[in-house]
Protein backbone atom coordinates (compact mmCIF):
# COMPACT_ATOMS: atom_id res chain seq x y z
CA UNK A 1 0.00 0.00 0.00
CA UNK A 2 2.74 2.01 0.71
CA UNK A 3 3.93 1.94 -2.66
CA UNK A 4 1.23 4.51 -4.36
CA UNK A 5 2.99 7.76 -5.41
CA UNK A 6 1.40 10.34 -3.50
CA UNK A 7 2.32 8.79 -0.13
CA UNK A 8 6.08 8.36 1.10
CA UNK A 9 7.12 5.35 3.12
CA UNK A 10 7.89 8.08 5.81
CA UNK A 11 4.42 9.51 5.57
CA UNK A 12 3.03 6.34 5.56
CA UNK A 13 4.29 5.18 8.98
CA UNK A 14 3.59 8.52 10.16
CA UNK A 15 0.31 8.47 9.30
CA UNK A 16 -0.07 5.20 11.07
CA UNK A 17 1.56 6.47 14.60
CA UNK A 18 -0.47 9.25 14.80
CA UNK A 19 -4.05 9.48 15.92
CA UNK A 20 -6.94 11.77 15.19
CA UNK A 21 -7.36 14.39 17.61
CA UNK A 22 -9.79 17.00 18.35
CA UNK A 23 -8.66 20.38 19.59
CA UNK A 24 -5.20 22.09 20.07
CA UNK A 25 -2.30 22.02 22.38
CA UNK A 26 -2.35 20.17 25.52
CA UNK A 27 -6.46 20.32 25.29
CA UNK A 28 -6.52 17.86 22.36
CA UNK A 29 -7.74 14.83 22.75
CA UNK A 30 -6.74 11.46 20.60
CA UNK A 31 -10.45 10.64 19.81
CA UNK A 32 -9.02 6.59 18.26
CA UNK A 33 -7.43 5.80 21.25
CA UNK A 34 -9.71 7.26 24.04
CA UNK A 35 -12.61 5.85 22.08
CA UNK A 36 -11.37 2.05 21.67
CA UNK A 37 -10.02 2.74 25.35
CA UNK A 38 -13.25 3.41 26.36
CA UNK A 39 -15.49 1.38 24.48
CA UNK A 40 -13.37 -1.68 25.46
CA UNK A 41 -13.40 -0.57 28.87
CA UNK A 42 -17.37 -1.14 28.76
CA UNK A 43 -16.97 -4.15 26.82
CA UNK A 44 -15.32 -5.71 29.91
CA UNK A 45 -17.51 -4.26 32.63
CA UNK A 46 -20.79 -4.83 31.08
CA UNK A 47 -19.50 -8.41 29.74
CA UNK A 48 -18.20 -9.59 32.88
CA UNK A 49 -21.59 -7.57 35.25
CA UNK A 50 -24.22 -9.34 33.04
CA UNK A 51 -21.95 -12.50 33.95
CA UNK A 52 -21.89 -11.55 37.54
CA UNK A 53 -25.93 -11.10 37.32
CA UNK A 54 -26.25 -14.10 35.82
CA UNK A 55 -24.40 -16.16 37.79
CA UNK A 56 -25.13 -19.62 38.91
CA UNK A 57 -23.73 -21.47 41.68
CA UNK A 58 -24.78 -24.63 40.32
CA UNK A 59 -22.98 -25.62 37.15
CA UNK A 60 -21.53 -22.74 35.11
CA UNK A 61 -21.92 -22.03 31.36
CA UNK A 62 -18.79 -21.66 29.09
CA UNK A 63 -18.46 -17.81 29.21
CA UNK A 64 -19.19 -17.95 32.85
CA UNK A 65 -16.34 -20.86 33.07
CA UNK A 66 -14.07 -18.48 31.27
CA UNK A 67 -14.80 -15.32 33.45
CA UNK A 68 -14.48 -17.24 36.61
CA UNK A 69 -11.04 -18.60 35.76
CA UNK A 70 -10.32 -15.05 34.85
CA UNK A 71 -11.54 -13.53 38.00
CA UNK A 72 -9.92 -16.87 40.38
CA UNK A 73 -6.75 -16.25 38.60
CA UNK A 74 -6.85 -12.26 39.61
CA UNK A 75 -8.00 -13.31 42.97
CA UNK A 76 -5.43 -15.86 43.28
CA UNK A 77 -2.96 -12.96 42.10
CA UNK A 78 -4.00 -10.25 44.72
CA UNK A 79 -4.30 -13.35 47.91
CA UNK A 80 -0.46 -14.10 47.30
CA UNK A 81 0.82 -10.51 46.79
CA UNK A 82 -1.60 -8.10 48.44
CA UNK A 83 -1.78 -9.51 52.39
CA UNK A 84 -3.79 -6.80 53.98
CA UNK A 85 -7.62 -7.59 54.03
CA UNK A 86 -8.73 -4.64 51.54
CA UNK A 87 -11.55 -4.59 48.99
CA UNK A 88 -10.75 -2.01 46.44
CA UNK A 89 -7.69 -4.08 45.42
CA UNK A 90 -9.33 -7.27 43.63
CA UNK A 91 -11.59 -4.96 41.17
CA UNK A 92 -8.29 -2.77 40.55
CA UNK A 93 -6.72 -5.63 39.37
CA UNK A 94 -9.29 -6.99 37.63
CA UNK A 95 -10.24 -3.83 35.89
CA UNK A 96 -6.35 -3.64 35.19
CA UNK A 97 -5.49 -6.89 33.68
CA UNK A 98 -9.17 -6.76 31.33
CA UNK A 99 -8.75 -3.61 30.50
CA UNK A 100 -5.05 -3.41 29.14
CA UNK A 101 -5.63 -7.12 28.22
CA UNK A 102 -8.31 -5.98 25.64
CA UNK A 103 -6.79 -3.06 24.56
CA UNK A 104 -3.57 -5.14 23.85
CA UNK A 105 -5.66 -7.27 21.83
CA UNK A 106 -6.83 -4.57 19.61
CA UNK A 107 -2.96 -4.84 18.18
CA UNK A 108 -4.05 -7.85 16.82
CA UNK A 109 -6.00 -5.95 13.90
CA UNK A 110 -3.91 -5.65 10.75
CA UNK A 111 -2.81 -2.23 10.90
CA UNK A 112 -4.28 -0.78 7.49
CA UNK A 113 -8.23 -2.19 8.16
CA UNK A 114 -9.67 -0.01 10.33
CA UNK A 115 -8.13 3.12 8.73
CA UNK A 116 -9.26 2.30 5.15
CA UNK A 117 -12.56 1.45 6.58
CA UNK A 118 -12.65 4.94 8.79
CA UNK A 119 -11.32 7.07 6.02
CA UNK A 120 -13.83 5.49 2.97
CA UNK A 121 -16.81 6.20 5.97
CA UNK A 122 -15.06 10.04 6.52
CA UNK A 123 -14.55 10.66 2.56
CA UNK A 124 -18.14 9.67 2.18
CA UNK A 125 -19.27 12.04 4.77
CA UNK A 126 -16.86 14.77 4.66
CA UNK A 127 -15.05 15.01 1.86
CA UNK A 128 -14.21 18.83 2.16
CA UNK A 129 -12.16 17.51 5.64
CA UNK A 130 -9.46 16.83 3.42
CA UNK A 131 -6.91 19.79 4.38
CA UNK A 132 -4.75 19.73 0.96
CA UNK A 133 -4.74 19.53 -2.49
CA UNK A 134 -5.56 15.71 -3.81
CA UNK A 135 -6.71 16.46 -7.21
CA UNK A 136 -4.72 13.54 -8.82
CA UNK A 137 -4.76 11.04 -5.76
CA UNK A 138 -5.94 8.12 -6.18
CA UNK A 139 -9.16 6.85 -4.15
CA UNK A 140 -7.55 5.10 -1.52
CA UNK A 141 -4.72 7.77 -1.18
CA UNK A 142 -7.69 10.20 -1.13
CA UNK A 143 -9.13 7.52 1.72
CA UNK A 144 -5.80 7.85 3.68
CA UNK A 145 -5.78 11.49 3.57
CA UNK A 146 -8.92 11.85 5.22
CA UNK A 147 -8.80 13.01 9.02
CA UNK A 148 -10.56 9.64 10.32
CA UNK A 149 -8.55 7.54 8.59
CA UNK A 150 -5.64 8.15 11.61
CA UNK A 151 -8.03 6.46 14.45
CA UNK A 152 -6.11 4.67 16.02
CA UNK A 153 -7.62 1.36 17.30
CA UNK A 154 -5.03 0.11 19.57
CA UNK A 155 -5.22 2.25 22.55
CA UNK A 156 -2.16 0.97 24.51
CA UNK A 157 0.36 2.09 21.80
CA UNK A 158 -0.69 5.40 22.45
CA UNK A 159 1.19 7.18 25.41
CA UNK A 160 -1.73 9.30 26.95
CA UNK A 161 -3.33 6.33 27.59
CA UNK A 162 -0.25 4.10 29.22
CA UNK A 163 0.59 7.27 31.45
CA UNK A 164 -2.92 7.83 31.94
CA UNK A 165 -3.21 4.42 33.48
CA UNK A 166 -0.30 4.85 35.26
CA UNK A 167 -1.38 8.08 36.53
CA UNK A 168 -4.66 6.42 38.19
CA UNK A 169 -2.03 3.91 40.11
CA UNK A 170 -0.26 7.02 40.96
CA UNK A 171 -3.09 8.12 42.50
CA UNK A 172 -4.33 5.04 44.08
CA UNK A 173 -0.57 4.26 45.57
CA UNK A 174 -1.01 7.89 47.32
CA UNK A 175 -4.57 7.17 48.73
CA UNK A 176 -3.56 3.64 50.05
CA UNK A 177 -0.29 4.77 51.49
CA UNK A 178 -2.39 7.78 53.09
CA UNK A 179 -5.37 5.18 53.95
CA UNK A 180 -3.09 2.82 55.64
CA UNK A 181 -0.45 5.02 57.64
CA UNK A 182 -2.10 8.42 57.70
CA UNK A 183 -0.60 11.49 56.15
CA UNK A 184 1.79 11.80 59.00
CA UNK A 185 2.72 8.15 58.52
CA UNK A 186 3.49 8.88 54.64
CA UNK A 187 5.16 11.75 55.20
CA UNK A 188 7.08 10.27 57.76
CA UNK A 189 8.08 7.32 55.41
CA UNK A 190 8.96 9.74 53.16
CA UNK A 191 11.16 11.68 55.45
CA UNK A 192 12.87 9.06 57.29
CA UNK A 193 13.48 6.08 54.71
CA UNK A 194 16.12 5.13 54.24
CA UNK A 195 18.02 6.62 56.47
CA UNK A 196 16.42 7.54 59.96
CA UNK A 197 18.20 10.58 60.67
CA UNK A 198 16.67 13.90 60.89
CA UNK A 199 19.79 15.86 59.10
CA UNK A 200 19.08 13.80 56.26
CA UNK A 201 15.25 13.95 55.81
CA UNK A 202 16.04 16.42 52.52
CA UNK A 203 18.44 13.69 50.72
CA UNK A 204 15.42 10.94 51.75
CA UNK A 205 12.61 13.08 50.39
CA UNK A 206 14.15 13.28 47.10
CA UNK A 207 14.82 9.73 47.15
CA UNK A 208 11.60 8.56 48.26
CA UNK A 209 9.66 10.71 46.40
CA UNK A 210 12.18 9.85 42.54
CA UNK A 211 10.99 6.07 43.97
CA UNK A 212 7.50 7.13 44.17
CA UNK A 213 7.40 8.93 40.63
CA UNK A 214 9.39 6.19 39.25
CA UNK A 215 7.11 3.62 39.99
CA UNK A 216 3.59 5.19 37.77
CA UNK A 217 6.18 5.89 35.20
CA UNK A 218 8.10 3.26 34.76
CA UNK A 219 5.04 1.25 34.74
CA UNK A 220 3.39 3.43 31.82
CA UNK A 221 6.34 3.63 30.15
CA UNK A 222 6.86 -0.65 30.00
CA UNK A 223 3.48 -0.76 28.98
CA UNK A 224 3.81 1.80 25.89
CA UNK A 225 7.07 1.11 25.11
CA UNK A 226 6.60 -3.00 24.59
CA UNK A 227 3.24 -2.22 22.48
CA UNK A 228 4.42 0.98 20.33
CA UNK A 229 7.76 -1.16 19.35
CA UNK A 230 5.44 -4.16 18.37
CA UNK A 231 3.14 -1.48 16.51
CA UNK A 232 6.43 -0.70 14.89
CA UNK A 233 6.64 -3.72 13.61
CA UNK A 234 4.00 -4.73 12.44
CA UNK A 235 4.11 -1.04 10.22
CA UNK A 236 7.10 -2.12 8.90
CA UNK A 237 6.59 -5.36 8.16
CA UNK A 238 3.09 -4.09 6.11
CA UNK A 239 5.46 -2.03 3.88
CA UNK A 240 6.78 -5.01 1.97
CA UNK A 241 4.47 -6.13 -0.04
CA UNK A 242 3.00 -9.74 -0.48
CA UNK A 243 5.96 -10.84 1.86
CA UNK A 244 4.24 -9.48 4.35
CA UNK A 245 1.81 -12.59 5.09
CA UNK A 246 3.75 -15.00 6.76
CA UNK A 247 6.01 -12.48 8.53
CA UNK A 248 2.48 -10.30 9.96
CA UNK A 249 1.03 -14.07 10.88
CA UNK A 250 4.35 -14.73 13.43
CA UNK A 251 4.92 -11.59 14.45
CA UNK A 252 0.97 -12.07 15.70
CA UNK A 253 1.32 -14.81 17.40
CA UNK A 254 4.70 -13.78 18.79
CA UNK A 255 2.54 -10.40 19.98
CA UNK A 256 0.09 -12.80 21.48
CA UNK A 257 2.52 -13.83 24.34
CA UNK A 258 3.45 -10.00 24.85
CA UNK A 259 0.06 -8.73 24.96
CA UNK A 260 -1.16 -11.59 27.47
CA UNK A 261 2.14 -10.83 29.33
CA UNK A 262 1.94 -7.25 29.23
CA UNK A 263 -1.09 -7.10 30.68
CA UNK A 264 -0.59 -9.77 33.63
CA UNK A 265 2.78 -7.35 34.29
CA UNK A 266 0.78 -3.94 35.27
CA UNK A 267 -1.54 -5.73 37.01
CA UNK A 268 1.13 -7.95 38.94
CA UNK A 269 3.22 -4.55 39.37
CA UNK A 270 -0.34 -2.76 40.62
CA UNK A 271 -0.67 -4.82 43.08
CA UNK A 272 2.66 -5.20 44.31
CA UNK A 273 3.15 -1.18 44.63
CA UNK A 274 -0.19 -0.55 46.07
CA UNK A 275 0.94 -3.65 48.84
CA UNK A 276 3.82 -1.87 49.04
CA UNK A 277 1.92 1.33 49.96
CA UNK A 278 -0.67 -0.66 52.52
CA UNK A 279 2.11 -2.17 54.49
CA UNK A 280 4.96 -1.11 56.74
CA UNK A 281 8.40 -1.87 55.54
CA UNK B 1 2.91 11.95 19.84
CA UNK B 2 2.24 14.60 22.53
CA UNK B 3 1.05 14.40 26.26
CA UNK B 4 -2.22 16.03 26.56
CA UNK B 5 -5.94 15.75 27.68
CA UNK B 6 -6.34 12.10 26.69
CA UNK B 7 -4.11 11.17 29.56
CA UNK B 8 -6.24 13.08 32.01
CA UNK B 9 -9.56 10.94 29.97
CA UNK B 10 -7.88 7.43 30.52
CA UNK B 11 -7.29 8.61 34.47
CA UNK B 12 -11.24 9.49 34.39
CA UNK B 13 -12.50 6.50 32.79
CA UNK B 14 -9.85 4.29 34.82
CA UNK B 15 -11.47 5.41 38.32
CA UNK B 16 -14.66 5.18 36.75
CA UNK B 17 -14.31 1.24 35.88
CA UNK B 18 -12.62 0.39 38.91
CA UNK B 19 -15.66 1.76 40.89
CA UNK B 20 -17.76 0.22 38.46
CA UNK B 21 -15.95 -2.99 38.94
CA UNK B 22 -16.06 -2.98 42.89
CA UNK B 23 -19.65 -2.29 42.79
CA UNK B 24 -21.19 -4.61 40.31
CA UNK B 25 -18.41 -6.86 39.04
CA UNK B 26 -16.39 -8.31 41.27
CA UNK B 27 -18.66 -8.96 44.09
CA UNK B 28 -21.27 -11.17 42.47
CA UNK B 29 -18.96 -13.00 40.62
CA UNK B 30 -16.53 -13.43 43.87
CA UNK B 31 -19.72 -14.78 45.88
CA UNK B 32 -20.82 -16.80 42.67
CA UNK B 33 -17.59 -18.40 43.05
CA UNK B 34 -16.97 -18.85 46.84
CA UNK B 35 -20.33 -20.17 46.81
CA UNK B 36 -19.78 -22.73 44.40
CA UNK B 37 -16.22 -23.65 46.25
CA UNK B 38 -18.10 -23.79 49.44
CA UNK B 39 -21.07 -26.56 47.95
CA UNK B 40 -18.49 -28.68 46.14
CA UNK B 41 -16.64 -28.98 49.61
CA UNK B 42 -19.63 -29.43 51.34
CA UNK B 43 -20.48 -31.87 48.88
CA UNK B 44 -17.17 -33.67 49.27
CA UNK B 45 -17.32 -33.72 52.85
CA UNK B 46 -21.40 -35.29 52.84
CA UNK B 47 -19.97 -38.45 50.17
CA UNK B 48 -17.22 -39.17 52.44
CA UNK B 49 -19.22 -39.00 55.78
CA UNK B 50 -21.83 -41.06 53.33
CA UNK B 51 -19.02 -43.37 52.48
CA UNK B 52 -18.30 -44.24 55.72
CA UNK B 53 -21.81 -44.69 57.23
CA UNK B 54 -21.91 -47.28 54.16
CA UNK B 55 -19.05 -49.07 55.21
CA UNK B 56 -19.90 -49.50 58.74
CA UNK B 57 -23.80 -50.30 57.60
CA UNK B 58 -21.96 -53.12 55.97
CA UNK B 59 -19.67 -54.41 58.76
CA UNK B 60 -22.51 -54.49 61.02
CA UNK B 61 -24.51 -56.36 58.19
CA UNK B 62 -21.84 -58.76 58.32
CA UNK B 63 -21.81 -59.17 62.04
CA UNK B 64 -25.50 -59.62 61.84
CA UNK B 65 -25.26 -62.43 58.85
CA UNK B 66 -22.41 -64.01 60.86
CA UNK B 67 -24.59 -63.82 64.10
CA UNK B 68 -27.55 -65.71 62.15
CA UNK B 69 -25.34 -67.96 61.15
CA UNK B 70 -24.28 -69.34 64.10
CA UNK B 71 -27.53 -69.54 65.65
CA UNK B 72 -29.23 -71.34 62.84
CA UNK B 73 -26.71 -73.73 63.07
CA UNK B 74 -27.34 -74.03 66.56
CA UNK B 75 -30.80 -74.35 66.21
CA UNK B 76 -30.06 -77.18 64.28
CA UNK B 77 -27.88 -78.91 66.54
CA UNK B 78 -30.54 -79.14 68.95
CA UNK B 79 -33.08 -80.55 66.56
CA UNK B 80 -30.60 -82.84 65.23
CA UNK B 81 -30.18 -83.93 68.71
CA UNK B 82 -33.59 -83.74 70.08
CA UNK B 83 -34.31 -86.09 66.51
CA UNK B 84 -31.36 -88.68 67.98
CA UNK B 85 -33.39 -88.55 71.23
CA UNK B 86 -36.95 -89.45 70.17
CA UNK B 87 -35.85 -91.92 67.98
CA UNK B 88 -33.78 -93.77 70.82
CA UNK B 89 -36.90 -93.49 73.14
CA UNK B 90 -39.42 -95.03 70.68
CA UNK B 91 -37.34 -97.57 69.54
CA UNK B 92 -36.82 -98.51 73.30
CA UNK B 93 -40.25 -98.66 74.32
CA UNK B 94 -41.29 -100.40 71.44
CA UNK B 95 -38.41 -103.13 72.42
CA UNK B 96 -40.06 -103.37 75.74
CA UNK B 97 -43.71 -103.74 74.30
CA UNK B 98 -42.54 -106.55 72.28
CA UNK B 99 -40.99 -108.19 75.26
CA UNK B 100 -43.82 -107.78 77.13
CA UNK B 101 -45.92 -109.21 74.43
CA UNK B 102 -43.91 -111.78 73.54
CA UNK B 103 -43.62 -113.09 77.74
CA UNK B 104 -47.38 -112.61 77.86
CA UNK B 105 -47.76 -114.76 74.75
CA UNK B 106 -45.45 -117.34 76.65
CA UNK B 107 -47.30 -117.02 79.85
CA UNK B 108 -50.83 -117.79 78.42
CA UNK B 109 -49.39 -120.88 76.93
CA UNK B 110 -47.55 -122.14 80.09
CA UNK B 111 -50.82 -121.58 81.49
CA UNK B 112 -52.97 -123.91 78.53
CA UNK B 113 -50.71 -126.43 78.59
CA UNK B 114 -50.66 -126.88 82.56
CA UNK B 115 -54.22 -126.72 81.93
CA UNK B 116 -54.59 -129.63 78.92
CA UNK B 117 -51.68 -131.60 80.67
CA UNK B 118 -54.31 -131.31 84.59
CA UNK B 119 -57.17 -131.76 82.35
CA UNK B 120 -54.75 -135.06 80.76
CA UNK B 121 -53.98 -136.59 83.88
CA UNK B 122 -57.28 -136.24 85.17
CA UNK B 123 -58.98 -138.25 82.47
CA UNK B 124 -56.01 -140.70 82.21
CA UNK B 125 -56.67 -141.48 85.92
CA UNK B 126 -60.35 -141.99 85.50
CA UNK B 127 -59.53 -144.00 83.14
CA UNK B 128 -57.30 -146.00 84.91
CA UNK B 129 -59.46 -146.09 87.82
CA UNK B 130 -62.31 -147.41 85.49
CA UNK B 131 -59.61 -150.13 84.18
CA UNK B 132 -58.46 -151.00 87.35
CA UNK B 133 -62.09 -151.27 88.57
CA UNK B 134 -63.19 -153.82 86.33
CA UNK B 135 -60.21 -155.79 86.83
CA UNK B 136 -60.64 -155.67 90.68
CA UNK B 137 -64.72 -155.77 90.25
CA UNK B 138 -63.73 -159.36 89.08
CA UNK B 139 -60.95 -160.80 91.81
CA UNK B 140 -61.04 -158.43 95.15
CA UNK B 141 -61.98 -156.00 97.02
CA UNK B 142 -61.32 -152.65 95.66
CA UNK B 143 -60.94 -150.78 98.96
CA UNK B 144 -58.15 -152.93 99.65
CA UNK B 145 -56.32 -152.37 96.14
CA UNK B 146 -56.83 -148.49 96.19
CA UNK B 147 -53.66 -147.49 97.49
CA UNK B 148 -51.55 -149.65 94.59
CA UNK B 149 -54.03 -147.60 91.70
CA UNK B 150 -53.28 -144.20 93.64
CA UNK B 151 -49.38 -145.08 93.12
CA UNK B 152 -50.16 -145.60 89.68
CA UNK B 153 -52.16 -142.33 89.18
CA UNK B 154 -49.23 -140.28 90.61
CA UNK B 155 -46.65 -142.13 88.38
CA UNK B 156 -48.56 -140.87 85.14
Amino acid sequence: MAAESNISIQGYINHHLSDMTVGTGFWAVNVGAISVSLILGFVFVLSFMFVGRKATTGVPGKFQCFVEMIVEFVATSVRETFHVKDKLIAPIALTIFMWVFLMNLMKLVPVDWLPTVFGAVGLMFTPDAIQYDTTNYSILEKIMAHPWSYLTIAPTTDLNITMGLALGVFLFIVGYSIAYKGVGGFIKELSFTPFNHWALVPFNLVLELVTLIAKPVSLGLRLFGNLYAGEVIFILIALVGLGQLPLHFAWAVFHILVIVLQAFLFMMLTIVYLSMAAEDH
Amino acid sequence: MDINATLLGQTIAFMFFVWFSLKYVWPPLNNAIEERQKKISDGLAASERATKDLESARAQADEELKAAKIQAAELIDQAKKRAGKLVEEETQRGHAEREKIIASGYAEVEAERTRVREELRKQVAILAIAGAEKIIEREIDAQKQSDIVEKLVAEL
